[in-house]
């Protein structure tokens, strides 16, 4: 600790370089952070799928409806726990097309058996199965819209055109949060009532999207799968049951290069950043090869030297990578830039871990090359360098 | 001012053969801003060729008839009665057989990637027999048309090459039912080479979808026929249905996914340029340290602070341009014609498209290199230029 004065002086030398050196590393890690979040963002469903959950669809793809009577089969089959059906509604809001959120006509009891992650106070909980037109709203869509409990939210769906006619009317009773320790939970969906939604639609009554199921057992989510499937084979609508983490990275590959793409232009981005900054970094220490000698002629030892090198270097992209990661998690923090296209968005804390792990690597390696050269340094080479 | 002139090429010269001497620092800073450059013309190279394959190839006579609230087909619904009352509105164009009108289906289904095997939503379309009519463009280039009344479908290039088993020969299984792959074609407007065609009257009881359709498309007698038949259907009162022009309709429906890639492009390149600035201020800031001597027996032998400036500035212009055009070869070899398919939200189906490196993207990358080129030169060159030249020429 006591030599720290002599390696904050020599990044002193030269202020206007630390400082851009800094800026840099510091604009590396804020690119870093960012990337991961939206890494992240893209396969936030596969992370947090259920192992105990199987998603039930139409066989031939999302958009064909199921009859709403397959819960009661389904419900019948060994090893089943509860189910619950979803149907996509595509309400808009305020017959603005950019006011895009999720909103689905389901079940409320075993909807919360099924997703332990959402919670909803119990007297919500009642009032949204005393009201027929209530709606629960995710706390992300909430603040997006600033809405509260109590308010009337009127929706139009282009598919389900309501028996009146006109738009869908629904008074927010409940909040959805994530439960405690569940970040990536996607709180930006709408719900309401089924019964409601079935009464009130002209068109395909008693017929739904897909299906949620739990399974007693996680490790036979796969037979019980198979078992659904063949439960309704060669009827008219037959089905394709797989465990939710497939369902969910079958639903990420479809944006499919484009998305590795972005990833590993940003991961180029990055490295071409440390590249530079490194480089500024082995240069600096170059320059004063000279006076490394002198310190050499004053009884430092090759190792010292070594140390002294490496901890300046560290010391750098520490201050600015830290300072980088520290942006992007407060930036992310914020909540998603884009909700309608990446509704979860944050920062895994795994990926600070490995961010601190690259600002060392970075500050070793940038450090190692100089710093062997100011070791192996021969006193006399070095104090007539420049002479 | 020829003095001036000759001295800014003088001090230049001397800069840009003393860069051999400084090639690391140069050679990262023009690293990096070739870097800021193949960002650049590489993320929006994937928005060009997105909305490329969006772009209907040219009538701005092809209207398209949806159910009032809806925005995209697949939200759309419309019944055999109301798509004939279509048909029957003034400033259609008409050909032998009656009004050039298709009424259509439009369903979504799963095949795997060619790529990688994973299910992708793939758009199925039902079209009546006017279709190639309506939309002018059509050509089959292998095979033959499906045969009205069979399971047949022909498939659109790009849906060919990038989903699996849809070659001409084969037989796709979807649901309970057969088709057979009878044709590949192109042209069809936009995202209709992600797509795969039928007959519409097959595809109805395939679908259960009854005697229903999605939407009409019209040729228009002409491109100023659109308000007349507009208007003849918005105030009909036994029709609920919206008129957009085909053109309108499909970059509205790429808008999204465009905007997006478009916005991280230019994100990711700002970035990517404060970090490659910064490198460059470096490799200048210490270019003019290093030099400091000889800038000020320079002033001392009178030269002036202009040509000073300007040969600094210049200097970083040139490894500017260099790193710049490097990083557009780079992007333009690495991207270009790059052929991949992704999901549009929008429609929630897959389209087929290429990346396109166009000469205004690579024009527009050279442009980020300029200025990062000016701004990394600037404030170095005012420096050189201030140097006390007594207090220079003593400096070790």
């Amino acid at each position: 600790m006591k030599y720290f004065a002599l390696v904050w002086s020599s990044l002193k030398r030269k202020k206007t370089r630390t400082i851009l050196t800094l800026l840099s590393i510091f604009v590396a890690f804020l690119l870093y952070g960012l990337l991961c979040a939206v890494k992240e963002a893209f396969t936030a469903g596969v992370t947090m799928a259920g192992a105990n959950r199987l998603i039930v669809r139409h066989k031939v793809s999302l958009i064909m409806s199921l009859p709403v009577s397959y819960q009661q089969r389904m419900q019948n089959i060994p090893g089943v726990d509860s189910v619950v059906h979803f149907t996509w509604f595509n309400g808009i809001y305020q017959n603005e097309p950019k006011n895009f959120f999720g909103s689905f006509p389901f079940e409320l009891e075993p909807f919360l058996k099924i997703y332990p992650e959402y919670t909803i106070p119990e007297d919500q909980k009642q009032a949204f199965l005393k009201t027929r037109n209530g709606a629960i709203v995710g706390r992300t869509l909430l603040n997006r819209f600033k809405w509260k409990i109590g308010d009337r939210i009127s929706l139009v769906s282009p598919i389900w055109p309501n028996k009146s006619g006109g738009a869908w009317d629904f008074d927010i009773v409940g909040i959805f949060d994530a439960a405690k320790n569940k970040k990536n939970i996607d709180t930006s969906g709408f719900y309401f009532r089924y019964d409601y939604f079935d009464e009130g639609r002209s068109i395909g009554t008693g017929m739904v999207t897909w299906y949620a199921v739990s399974v007693k057992d996680p490790d036979k989510a796969e037979s019980i799968a198979k078992a659904i499937d063949e439960e309704f084979a060669n009827s008219p609508y037959e089905t394709k049951a797989e465990p939710e983490g497939a369902f969910m990275q079958g639903f990420a590959q479809q944006i499919g290069d484009i998305g590795a793409i972005l990833v590993g232009i940003l991961s180029a981005v990055f490295f071409t950043i440390l590249l530079v900054a490194g480089n500024t970094m082995s240069q600096s220490v170059r320059e004063r090869i000279e006076e490394l000698g002198v310190l050499k002629a004053m009884g430092f030892t090759n190792e010292r030297v070594l140390a002294l090198v490496l901890a300046e270097s560290c010391l750098l992209t520490c201050v600015g990578g830290l300072i980088g990661l520290g942006a992007a998690w407060a930036f992310t923090s914020q909540g998603s830039p884009v909700p309608s296209m990446l509704p979860v968005f944050y920062l895994p804390v795994r990926y600070i871990g490995i961010g601190v792990g690259i600002v060392f690597a970075l500050g070793l390696v940038a450090g190692i090359v100089p710093a062997l050269q100011a070791m192996r340094l021969q006193i006399a080479v070095a104090l007539r360098k420049n002479g | 001012m020829f003095n001036w002139l000759s001295q800014v090429v003088s001090v230049t010269h001397v800069n840009l053969r003393s860069i051999p001497e400084r090639r690391g620092a140069v050679l990262a800073a023009a690293v990096g801003i070739a870097g800021v450059v193949a960002v650049f013309v590489g993320v929006l190279s994937i928005a060009e060729g997105f909305r490329a394959a969006m772009k209907v190839t040219g009538s701005p006579d092809v209207a398209i008839v949806l159910r009032k609230s809806a925005d995209t087909e697949m939200t759309s619904g419309l019944g055999r009665d109301e798509t004939r009352l279509v048909s029957d509105a003034p400033g259609i164009a008409r050909d032998t057989n009656g009004p050039l009108t298709s009424a259509e289906l439009f369903v979504i289904i799963n095949l795997p990637k060619r790529s990688t095997g994973s299910d992708a939503n793939v758009p199925f379309r039902g079209l009546s027999s006017a279709a190639m009519a309506v939309r002018g463009d059509v050509k089959v280039i292998e095979g033959r048309p499906w045969t009205p009344g069979r399971n047949e479908v022909i498939v659109g290039v790009g849906a060919a090459r990038e989903f699996a088993g849809l070659d001409v020969g084969k037989k796709i299984r979807i649901g309970q039912n057969d088709w057979e792959v009878v044709g590949i074609f192109s042209g069809g407007g936009g995202a209709g080479e992600s797509e795969i065609w039928t007959d519409a009257a097959v595809l109805q009881p395939a679908y259960h979808r009854g005697d229903s359709f999605q939407s009409v498309y019209v040729k228009l007698a002409s491109a100023g026929d659109f308000d007349k038949f507009n208007d003849a259907l918005t105030t009909n009162p036994q029709l609920k249905v919206k008129v957009v022009r085909q053109e309108e309709f499909l970059a509205d429906q790429s808008s999204m996914l465009t905007r997006f890639i478009e916005r991280i492009g230019f994100f990711i390149a700002a970035m990517m340029a404060l970090g490659a600035i910064f490198g460059a201020l470096n490799t200048m800031y210490s270019a003019i340290s290093a030099r400091t001597r000889e800038i000020a027996t320079l002033r001392a032998l009178g030269f002036g602070a202009g040509p000073v400036v300007l040969s600094v500035m210049l200097e970083s212009l040139a490894i500017a341009l260099v790193g710049g055009a490097f990083g557009a070869l780079v992007a333009y070899f690495a991207f270009n014609g790059f052929k991949t398919s992704t999901i549009n939200w929008q429609t929630f189906s897959q389209i087929a498209f290429a990346f396109r490196v166009t000469p205004p993207l690579l024009i527009g990358g050279v442009m980020w290199a300029v200025l990062i080129g000016l701004i990394g030169g600037l404030f170095p060159a005012l420096r050189a230029a201030r140097l006390p030249i007594a207090a220079a020429l003593r400096e070790l």
